[in-house]
């Protein structure tokens, strides 16, 4: 699978995006990494150049709930409705139901391993409704 | 796919669809479809140029401003850009795009296509899907394709004899150019670029690679000293690029890499390779007579 792992905005802790990188390659994944500080139109058109199934987002500077569901736009009107979008980071639990309202499928806080997050790219890759623009609302529950 | 939806996709990529465009070379990646098929037997105008050398050596930062040069011209400009697939997971981690600055530039994005490549499992066949996303690419309105890969091992050697023209890159202090004899690059190169000529030890350093290259034959390439971080010696580099020409020595051994190339990419899809790699493994079958086999399609 390939996936864009991208960290959007001026926060420069890249730590975790790394982590996530090598563990997703480690799983048999083709990661392309964005490198730091992109802006939502940056980190679209590098999806769409490179194909990627799937996006993920890191945030840990308070800015996601601007940064984040500004980027799923952005992929639907580019016409990427079926690239999946997940995110982690410092989310604050109360921030996450506008996160899943604007299409993003998973948020991984502190803590999570990094075979949940291939276990959700995994599960995600079978479904046809876990797209950043397909309806129903699907959720990944660990 | 079938070939409705596929012709669909070709003429919307063909038309400035970016989206179109990645989706078929997925197809052409995952060996959905080739070249051949989608072009036909007509050879799509363009060239290509190899960018290869050691890891460090600033690669992908010179690419930068090559990027930048052609888009800035208003030509547009294509990246592939290489990186090595895990031979445990079959992952990679594909990190070209950090040193990019030229393709976020919202005045040049339009003229700028980058896309990274992982050399994924079976050796054989990475640089002849390679050469079918170059001539996509050519076919789809990109004449100019540039191929980033490091100048190690035999895979990545092979990748750049892919391209029209392969520019050596190397830094300062790389040893006394035997390193690069080895690598079995020098060869190959149509034009070398010393970057880091900022840095002590460059201006030495080109002196050895011009000393081995001229005990190589007639006409060896030239060695230019440069440096992607301060400008100094760019310029120069940047039009030895636009009018690159073929070195007739350089057209041999990259023939030679080809050939190689096409016969290693016949083994590796031969139907029993898995089989065929047991019994030499457990003594039963001796490489030699496992070639015969394979030759004679048996």
């Amino acid at each position: 699978m390939r996936i864009v792992v991208a960290k959007p905005g001026l926060d420069g802790h890249d730590r975790g995006a790394k982590v996530v990188a090598r563990a997703l390659r480690d799983a048999g994944h083709e990661v392309i990494y964005t490198g730091l500080r992109r802006t939502p139109a940056q980190i679209v058109a590098t999806v769409r150049d490179e194909d990627a199934r799937f996006l993920g987002l890191s945030s840990l500077s308070g800015a996601h709930g601007h940064l984040f569901p500004t980027i799923c736009q952005l992929l639907k009107d580019e016409g990427l409705d079926d690239v999946v979008v997940f995110g982690g980071g410092i989310i604050p639990d109360a921030d996450r139901p506008a996160l899943h309202d604007a299409g993003m499928r998973a948020i991984f806080g502190p803590g999570t391993s990094t075979e949940a997050i291939s276990a959700f790219v995994a599960e995600a890759s079978g479904r046809d409704d876990a797209g950043v623009g397909a309806e129903g609302g699907w959720i990944w529950e660990a | 796919m079938d070939a409705g939806a596929l012709g669909a996709r070709f003429e919307a990529a063909r038309v400035g669809s970016r989206r179109d465009l990645a989706r078929l070379l997925t197809d052409v990646e995952d060996g959905r479809i080739t070249s051949t098929e989608l072009l036909g037997t007509q050879r799509a105008e363009g060239r290509s140029i190899a960018i290869t050398g050691p890891p460090g050596v600033g690669k992908s930062c010179f690419i930068d401003h090559l990027l930048r040069a052609h888009a800035e011209r208003d030509e547009p400009v294509a990246l592939l850009a290489v990186d090595p697939s895990s031979a445990l997971s079959g992952g990679a981690l594909l990190g070209d795009r950090i040193r990019l600055t030229s393709p976020d530039d919202e005045t040049l994005a339009q003229r700028i296509y980058v896309r990274s490549v992982a050399t994924r499992r079976s050796s054989g066949s990475i640089p002849s899907v390679l050469g079918d996303l170059v001539r996509v690419l050519h076919g789809c309105g990109w004449p100019l394709v540039i191929i980033e890969t490091v100048g190690a091992g035999q895979s990545e050697v092979r990748c750049a004899a892919v391209a029209d023209r392969i520019v050596l890159m190397e830094g300062p202090a790389r040893g006394d150019g035997v390193q690069a004899e080895k690598a079995g690059l020098l060869e190959l190169a149509d034009l070398v670029l010393v970057n880091k000529a900022d840095l002590d030890g460059a201006e030495r350093h080109a002196a050895e690679l011009r000393d081995s290259l001229a005990l190589d034959g007639p006409d060896p390439p030239e060695v230019l000293l440069m440096s992607a971080q301060t400008g100094l010696g760019l310029p120069e580099a940047l039009l030895a690029l636009r009018t690159l020409e073929a070195r007739p020595g350089s057209e041999r051994a990259r023939a030679r890499e080809r050939l190689a190339n096409a016969a290693e990419a016949r083994l590796v899809r031969h139907e029993d390779y898995e089989g065929i790699l047991a019994r030499i493994a457990n003594g039963n079958l001796a490489p030699e007579e496992a070639v015969e086999v394979i030759w004679r399609g048996g």
